[in-house]
């Protein structure tokens, strides 16, 4: 079909990657526990090098072997996006794993493959690579959660992810094989094509099923029940990787499935999305007014913001594609930057995680409480910050749409759930101060800081990500 | 043009007056303390005098927008777009008069100077911004901003149930606006731009602006704030500082009977006849309703809360009368109450920052130890009562008679609301400042001092000079008033000449 002598270029990132991580794996199995310092340190600069060779203009792209490989500007972005995410968690796990002990070199190895899993995922232009991709990511990720194997919670939380996630894989296969025998191709460019014109109760069955898969991956209602816990069980570090890179994938795969393999039904899939989409807003939105662990509150909150990022898909056309982009930009941003914070809520050597524990902040240290409440506005989309402008991107799309009620519903859903995050706010700025935290980390008040301004400047110069984003989505089209 | 960087200099200025607080060294030293206070005043002052050279460069004979400028910023229709017209000049110079003598209101703060003065300049900026703006995200992203300095300075610096305020305050205007961004989104995906000066000319179809005008008005009636919206309003002026009170009532409200004017009038015209009843009706349960429940109120702040929300349903019974009359009168109210309530604020400032109480049933007798203030205090309670000679009067009688024009018996009940102010106004001040000293506290209370003299008489000198010599600011928005009324009376016969 397509098939060049271009493929190891187009793959060139994933074979870098492939190829350091297993070296990893033989040095890390020499050396033992001790090579846990190099190899996290070796990982971060192995995953700047793959960023670089993702966003390396000149390299050519293309699909290939046998059209299940797509590299274009869109799987460059979200790649580079993801890329970013693991980078950065992998930064912030280096200080917190030695200070909790729990160090060993197969955790940077495990994001590594997870990783790997992830750029395959968002080139995957069949359900096998998709599949492939998919299950390499999810099965490093089942054993990151249970990554601290003597903690109840954390095996508790690994358990029941791959409990779950093994089910929704199951269901995203079954899905997949009857697509395939209904439209006699696992492509997705073949199935665009043989599901254009005609409508077979196998294919949209075969659809419900992969979106009720992907949906899974990322968190949205109601395959979402895994995430607080997870969230919560984790180590903090482990628990920001859940909550970026893997969800860009995911999201990325489900927007070219969506709009590459079943542009011809796109009527039903986005009637799925608008309920899927509504339901992750609400359910974001009220769930976390109650909660007291922030990493357990940033688990709802991240469902909140699936469903916001779905709204952009809803709409279905090209700005749409458009702002889910703008939206996971920004949105893993935000994410990164409030998890760094989160890892820097250490008392006494031991990480604490109440938002109890913020109280008065704003005395005990105001830089770092400026940089959380900016964070914290953000995420509850209030301009001028960037997250109001993740927001107003995935509303205009959808307005134009016509999606009225959906809309109405999803600004009100996020004027909900502004209550806990200026909650926090409030807690920090406005309570009597607990006892200070320890000296902050460099590396996690580093990624605060540089996440908060791109937060605060993203109104001067917002074309950077939005006409970007829109080079990505039209790839799709 | 000439002068076309100075509108983004006003924006600006504050915020270099914040980056200086921001660099002073940290620690709640005297020193940092004094620096910040004489920062935020400088800049305020410098931001003052500089919008007293736009209002210089101004032609208020020209009917549409001046001092244009214009950047791109999202795409070809979100662009950075600021001006000024005869509408927005006067809410520009109000804001930049306030912000000063908010700052040198707030002297006696000592709990994080610092903060509450970036809060502050902050809020400036984004105050100013929502008059300028000709861009209708750009005028978004500073009406919604303004929420995160406000919903600080309540939180932080408010009295004992602050945190309540705070939360409603933010939540109401929060859950109210979210509405008008998805209106801003349809008008733009049916214009193609978001720019101000395209969108008052382009005729929105009469059932879709049936819909843009209710989600501009879920936005603009929490701002205002009109019945029955209005019960944010009360708690967050009990709770915050004076200065935040101030800005509240003298500014933030303006901003919904601005984006009336400025939005709902001209760009939804057919809209705005259609639902006039229903901002009458409202209108009028506001001044009645609200002018009974300052009556019994115990607390100063809380009652002249409640007279602002019947004074902002002059303001919104003149407006929607949609003649010049009411619109004048409107925006007559709306600057004179300004500087009114404002003043009431700090009044009651004054006697808190000596006792630490806001109850009337406090104080009694204040005339004894403090004639000034009892001058003072009189001169704005007069004013605040419409009272011939103050600036009040101009504004409610015109709003009265624009609402006359257009509906007889709307006019006949808003006028009872005129006595009722009387009532609450008077009972407030007779409380407050005559009768003998009975309370032992008082007898040591001692009269304004040079600051808060200098913070007062500008004030003061202003509502008198407009309550005799209302021509400046009449003149001032006369041309774009008219021009805004022609172009509304011309859609309106459009719309029924297409429907015959």
């Amino acid at each position: 079909m397509h098939e060049t002598a271009l493929s190891l270029p187009v793959v060139l990132p994933e074979a870098v990657l492939a190829l350091g991580t297993l070296l990893l794996v033989l040095y890390g199995a020499l050396r033992g526990e001790r090579a846990y310092n190099l190899v996290t340190e070796v990982s971060v600069a192995l995953l700047g090098i793959v960023f670089l060779i993702v966003v390396w203009k000149s390299r050519p792209m293309g699909i290939t072997f046998y059209g299940a490989f797509a590299d274009d500007p869109f799987t460059r972005f979200m790649s580079g996006l993801a890329l970013i995410g693991s980078l950065v968690t992998l930064l912030l796990s280096l200080a917190f794993m030695r200070a909790e002990r729990i160090g060993g070199f197969e955790y940077p190895v495990l994001i590594l493959l997870s990783t790997l899993g992830m750029l395959m995922l968002i080139s995957a232009n069949d359900f096998i690579a998709l599949y492939l991709g998919l299950e390499l990511m999810s099965l490093a990720l089942y054993v990151i959660a249970a990554y601290r194997r003597t903690d109840l919670r954390a095996t508790e939380a690994g358990l029941k992810y791959f409990v779950l996630g093994a089910l929704s894989s199951g269901m995203l296969l079954y899905g997949a094989s009857l697509i395939y025998g209904y439209a006699g191709s696992v492509n997705f460019g073949d199935i665009a094509a043989a599901v254009h014109d005609h409508r077979s109760m196998g294919v949209l069955f075969g659809l419900v099923f992969v979106l009720a898969g992907l949906a899974f991956k990322i968190s949205a209602v109601p395959f979402h029940m895994w995430t607080p816990d997870v969230y919560e069980g984790a180590p903090t570090p482990v628990t920001t990787f859940f909550a970026s890179a893997p969800k860009i994938a995911a999201m990325a795969v489900l927007v070219r499935v969506a709009f590459s393999a079943f542009p011809g039904i796109s009527a039903d899939w986005r009637q799925i999305l608008v309920f899927v989409s509504i339901a992750s807003m609400a359910l974001g939105a009220f769930a976390a007014i109650g909660q007291s662990n922030i990493k357990r509150l940033m688990a709802y909150s991240s469902i909140g913001h699936m469903g916001f990022a779905l709204v952009g898909l809803t709409a279905g056309t090209v700005e749409g594609a458009q702002s889910v982009i703008v939206y996971m930009s920004i949105y893993v941003v935000m994410t990164l930057g409030t998890f760094a914070g989160i890892l820097m809520m250490r008392r006494d050597g031991k990480a604490v995680e109440t938002i109890a524990d913020l109280a008065g902040l704003a005395r005990t240290d105001p830089t770092m409480a400026f940089y959380l409440a900016t964070m914290m506005f953000s995420l509850a989309g209030v301009p001028p910050l960037a997250g109001f402008f993740a927001k107003f991107y995935v509303f205009a799309a959808a307005i134009k749409a016509g999606l009225y009620g959906l809309s109405v519903i999803g600004v009100l859903a996020s004027a909900v759930g502004a209550y806990y995050y200026i909650r926090i706010v409030k807690i920090m700025y406005i309570d009597d101060p607990a006892q200070a935290f320890d000296r902050r980390s460099a590396v996690a008040s580093s990624v605060l800081a540089l996440a908060a301004v791109l937060v605060l400047v993203f109104v001067f110069a917002p074309t950077l990500l939005t006409n970007a984003a829109m080079a990505a989505a039209q790839t799709l089209f | 043009m000439s002068g076309s960087w100075i509108l983004s200099s006003l924006l600006v200025l504050p915020v270099i007056g914040a980056v200086c607080i921001l660099a002073l060294p940290s620690g709640d030293t005297e020193a940092s303390k004094r620096n910040a206070r004489w920062i935020a005043l400088f800049a305020t002052l410098i931001t003052f005098v500089l919008s007293l050279v736009a209002w210089s460069q101004f032609d208020a004979a020209l009917p549409g927008f001046q001092l244009i400028e214009d950047h791109a910023w999202f795409t070809s229709g979100i662009r950075y777009k600021i001006g000024v017209d005869g509408i927005s000049m006067p809410f520009v110079l109000l804001t930049t008069l306030l912000m000063p003598i908010s700052i040198a209101a707030s002297w006696n703060i000592e709990n994080r100077v610092k903060e509450y003065m970036i809060a502050f300049l902050a809020l400036e900026t984004l105050m100013i911004g929502v008059f300028v703006a000709l861009d209708l995200v750009l005028f978004y992203l500073f009406f919604e901003g303004g929420l995160i300095p406000m919903f600080l300075i309540i939180g932080i610096w408010g009295h004992a149930n602050r945190v309540y305020a705070a939360f409603k305050f933010f939540l109401y205007t929060f859950a109210g606006s979210v509405l008008m961004l998805l209106a801003i989104m349809a008008m733009y995906w049916t214009a193609g731009t978001t720019d101000i000066t395209v969108l008052l000319h382009t005729a929105f179809d009469p059932k879709m602006q049936t819909w843009l005008w209710l989600a501009f008005f879920a936005s603009f009636a929490v701002k205002m704030p009109m019945w029955p919206v209005h019960t944010w309003l009360p708690d967050a002026h009990v709770e915050a500082p004076t200065a935040g009170s101030v800005i509240l009532a003298a500014i933030l409200l303006k901003m919904g009977g601005y984006g009336f004017i400025r939005f709902s009038l001209p760009m939804f015209p057919d809209a705005s006849l259609y639902f006039t009843p229903l901002v009458y009706a409202l209108s009028v349960i506001a001044i009645i309703y609200t002018s009974l429940v300052a009556l019994a109120q115990e607390n100063m702040k809380k009652l002249i809360a409640y007279s602002s929300v019947a004074h902002m349903g002059f303001v919104t019974m003149g407006i929607f009368a949609a003649n010049t009359q009411g619109v004048q009168g409107a925006m007559y109210l709306m600057i004179s109450h300004g500087l009114v309530s404002g003043a009431l604020f700090l009044c009651v400032g004054v006697v808190y920052d000596r006792m630490h109480s806001l109850e009337i049933a406090s104080y009694g007798g204040l005339v004894q130890r403090m004639p000034l203030y009892a001058v003072a205090f009189m001169l704005f309670t007069m004013a605040n009562v419409g009272l011939p000679g103050t600036s009040g009067f101009v504004g409610e009688f015109l709003t009265l008679i624009g609402a006359f024009r257009s509906n007889t018996w709307v006019a006949f009940f808003a006028t009872t609301g005129v006595i009722l102010s009387a009532c609450y106004a008077l009972y407030l001040y007779r409380r407050v400042v005559f009768g003998v000293i009975e309370k032992a506290n008082l007898k040591t209370i001692v009269d304004l001092s040079p600051r808060e003299i200098a913070i007062l008489l500008p004030l003061g000198l202003l509502v008198l000079y407009y309550g005799v010599h209302p021509q400046p600011i009449i003149d001032a928005s006369a041309a774009s008033i008219d021009n805004l009324l022609r172009g509304f009376a011309q859609a309106v016969t459009a719309t029924k000449t297409a429907g015959l």
